[in-house]
């Protein structure tokens, strides 16, 4: 056994010293994550203001006036037509010229001071809903503050806490609708699935084209000695990387960490230990390293497509969702966004866990299976 | 038959090892036997089956049939075994030219197990007088120290057998010569060397040699052997237009071998009495004194019966 860990930290600490002389992976390591970062964190404006909003007033009380001027105020809403009909202000959506409609109901004003607790009818595009949802969230507050504004004198018994009316949100094309803050931990997963994967899917190639692979291969060590010493030294590098992301992501987008910080680093460690023993069992079976790159592109494609990082995980069709849960990304999200915005503890995400858990196996059981030991 | 029924004197005992790539047999039914403690020369043209056949031997390929043993371990099945106690040094440099010569030998050290990766890595850099440049990073090494270095990394776990493909290709001749005092050095010390080379001096300091052309063994023994087996009569010839002489001396159907040596020619044949008669038929200013046949003459006339009996196989 301790000949195990003498073959493995050897080929650990060959690893770590070409990796320390490799000046330019060694930058990309620092930059990739940090570039994407600022790139994808500013290009994407998670909260846009003044969106164009069709309204569709059926009652003319002057709470429902109260309300309307609220909903400006908010700075998320700019009124670009007023309908007159259902079927006038759907087109509006579908035609893309509003993304919201707010409907006002007939007989607002009067059912409210009946306290039957009338409905505001919401209806939003949601098709894109890192645009919208701030809005949404304007809507509520710009209702309460509307009313309660208005609701004074011989009305004030309406002001009681739950309000006395309901806001109705309809989410078009997206039933999910998550919220804005999806973007950073989506991001960090999709950094790490990058980076991870390129650094150790040149790992073996190299050796080959590089002509080292024969004495390697002429010395007792085994190949799982060698994927995990090949391994270790980038689950290092991820570690800094996460770090740097995680610094980033709290500074400047200010994404706020709800769980416990230890959950999130051990199973952000899995997720790229996961990463890495795919980018290894790629350089076992790719023959040269531009082979090795497009599996690792192939690879990457879909992870960000059917992950749940671009589309709603629960959007897309049954079979984009057997793919999607395969990836590791797919259940990373989960796992960040379940513990740095909702403070999800460990028992909360034992399936996610186990899945990558159970990934990383696989794919380093097809790495050693495949690793070729003679150079037949 | 297991391995300890087998001659505990003999390292390498290969029996009808056959290998093709793609088709083109490259080694074909190679049967040899080396015994333990001596020096072992394995010569033989560009793409005749050396390096092929001394990967077979440490189990970095696999043979298409045949079987084979080397210190009693089975090349097919007992990898684990034979890494652990023969050295292989390749053709190409293939230790790792971003580590500096003393970051290689401790990987190595640690991938042997070494107790003390630090103090041996330390040794060998002693042994080999490479002190003062075990900070230098490989890439940065000529080709001489390149080939120290691979030695050195060689020897480093004390092997029982050592596998030395073309180690002194490219390497100055005093780089050379150290080179074969270091392995004389270790022979004595009870190692069991195998080493191919082109050169015909390093040739006449192995014990025994194995000459391979294009996949077959054409000759296997000492120095002395394999001259007295190619059965030649030698001739040295100088003075006059050499050139001319030997363009007309290609044509006598009795001569076996008209090689250059030194500024004059070696000429030589199997039938002595044909070839003394040609002697003086091309007397004038050319001077015939009888000569030793040299090992390289031995092997240009194997080389070329070689190819008289299969000419299709270099090809086959
Ligand atoms: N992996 C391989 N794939 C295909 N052909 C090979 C391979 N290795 C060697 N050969 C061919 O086998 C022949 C013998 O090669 P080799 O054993 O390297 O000869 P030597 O070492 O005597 O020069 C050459 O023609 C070479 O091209
Ligand atoms: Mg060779």
């Amino acid at each position: 056994m301790s000949g195990t860990f003498s073959r493995f930290s050897a080929v650990f600490v060959k690893e770590l010293l070409q990796l320390r002389r490799d000046r330019l992976t060694f930058a990309t390591m620092i930059f990739i994550p940090v570039v994407q970062l600022l790139l994808f964190g500013y290009a994407i404006n998670n909260d846009p203001r003044h969106l164009p909003t069709t309204l569709l007033v059926q009652d003319e009380s002057s709470l429902a006036r109260a309300f309307l001027s609220a909903l400006t105020m908010t700075g998320y809403f700019e009124i670009v037509h007023v309908a007159h009909s259902e079927a006038e202000a759907d087109s509006d959506i579908l035609s893309g010229r509003s993304q919201f409609i707010v409907q006002i109901p007939a007989h607002f004003g009067r059912a409210l001071i009946h306290g039957e607790k009338p409905s505001l009818a919401v209806i939003v595009d949601a098709t894109d809903p890192t645009a919208t949802n701030a809005a949404i969230i304007a809507i509520n507050g710009a209702a309460q503050i509307a009313f309660d504004n208005d609701l004074r004198g011989s009305l004030a018994y309406l002001r009681a806490t739950p309000p006395p009316f309901d806001v109705r949100i309809q989410r078009r094309y997206n039933p999910t609708g998550d919220t804005q803050l999806n973007i950073v931990p989506g991001l960090v997963g999709t950094i790490l699935t990058l980076t991870m994967l390129i650094f150790t899917a040149l790992s073996v190639t190299r050796e080959i084209e590089r002509g080292t692979m024969e004495s390697l291969l002429a010395m007792p060590v085994r190949p799982v000695e060698i994927m995990l010493g090949k391994i270790a030294p980038y689950a290092l590098v991820g570690a800094a990387q996460m770090g740097i992301i995680l610094v980033a992501a709290v500074g400047l987008f200010h994404v706020p960490i709800a769980g416990s910080l230890a959950l999130f680093f051990a199973l952000t460690m899995l997720f790229i230990v996961a990463n890495l023993s795919v980018g290894y069992t790629f350089s076992t079976v790719a023959s040269n390293q531009l082979q090795a790159m497009q599996m690792s592109f192939f690879f990457f494609l879909p992870s960000m497509l059917l992950s749940g990082f671009l589309f709603p995980f629960r959007g897309m069709p049954d079979w984009a969702q057997i793919v999607g849960e395969i990836l590791p990304l797919t259940h990373f999200i989960r796992i960040a966004r379940a513990i740095m915005l909702k403070g999800s503890t460990a028992s909360d995400l034992v399936f996610d866990t186990g899945a990558l858990a159970l990934f990383t196996l696989a794919a380093m059981g097809i790495a050693v299976a495949r690793f070729r030991q003679t150079l037949d | 038959m297991s391995a300890e029924a087998r001659d505990a004197d003999v390292a390498i005992d290969v029996e009808g090892l056959t290998k093709s790539f793609d088709g083109k047999v490259v080694v074909r039914n190679l049967t040899m036997k080396l015994r333990r403690g001596r020096i072992h020369g394995f010569l033989g043209p560009n793409g005749s089956g050396k390096t092929t056949t001394i990967r077979m031997l440490c189990g970095l390929l696999t043979p298409d049939s045949g079987r084979g043993s080397c210190l009693g371990f089975d090349i097919r099945t007992q990898h684990d075994e034979i890494k652990r106690h023969v050295g292989y040094m390749t053709q190409r440099f293939s230790l790792y030219e971003d580590l500096s010569i003393r970051e290689n030998l401790e990987f190595v050290a640690r991938i042997y197990g070494v107790r003390n990766p630090e103090t041996a890595a330390q040794d060998s850099i002693d042994r080999l007088g490479l002190k003062g440049r075990e900070e230098q990073l490989a890439r940065e090494l000529s080709g001489g120290w390149k080939q120290r270095l691979a030695l050195g990394a060689c020897i480093l776990p004390k092997p029982d057998l050592l596998l030395l493909d073309e180690p002194t290709a490219g390497v100055d001749p005093k780089a050379r010569r150290d080179f074969w005092d270091e392995i004389h050095r270790l022979a004595e010390g009870g190692m069991t060397v195998l080493v191919s080379t082109h050169y015909m001096d390093e040739a006449e300091r192995c014990h025994d040699i194995s000459y391979i052309a294009y996949g077959d063994l054409l000759a296997h023994g000492t120095v002395d052997e394999i001259i007295d087996s190619v059965g030649l009569t030698t001739f040295r010839v100088s003075g006059g237009d050499l050139t001319a002489l030997s363009d007309q001396l290609a044509r006598e159907k009795a001569i076996d071998m008209i090689a250059p040596f030194g500024a004059a020619l070696h000429v030589a044949a199997r039938d002595p009495v044909a070839l003394e008669r040609i002697a003086q038929r091309y007397g004038g200013d050319h001077v015939w004194t009888r000569d030793r046949t040299t090992l390289e003459d031995a092997f240009i006339v194997l080389m070329s019966r070689s190819h008289e009996a299969a000419p299709e196989r270099a090809t086959a």
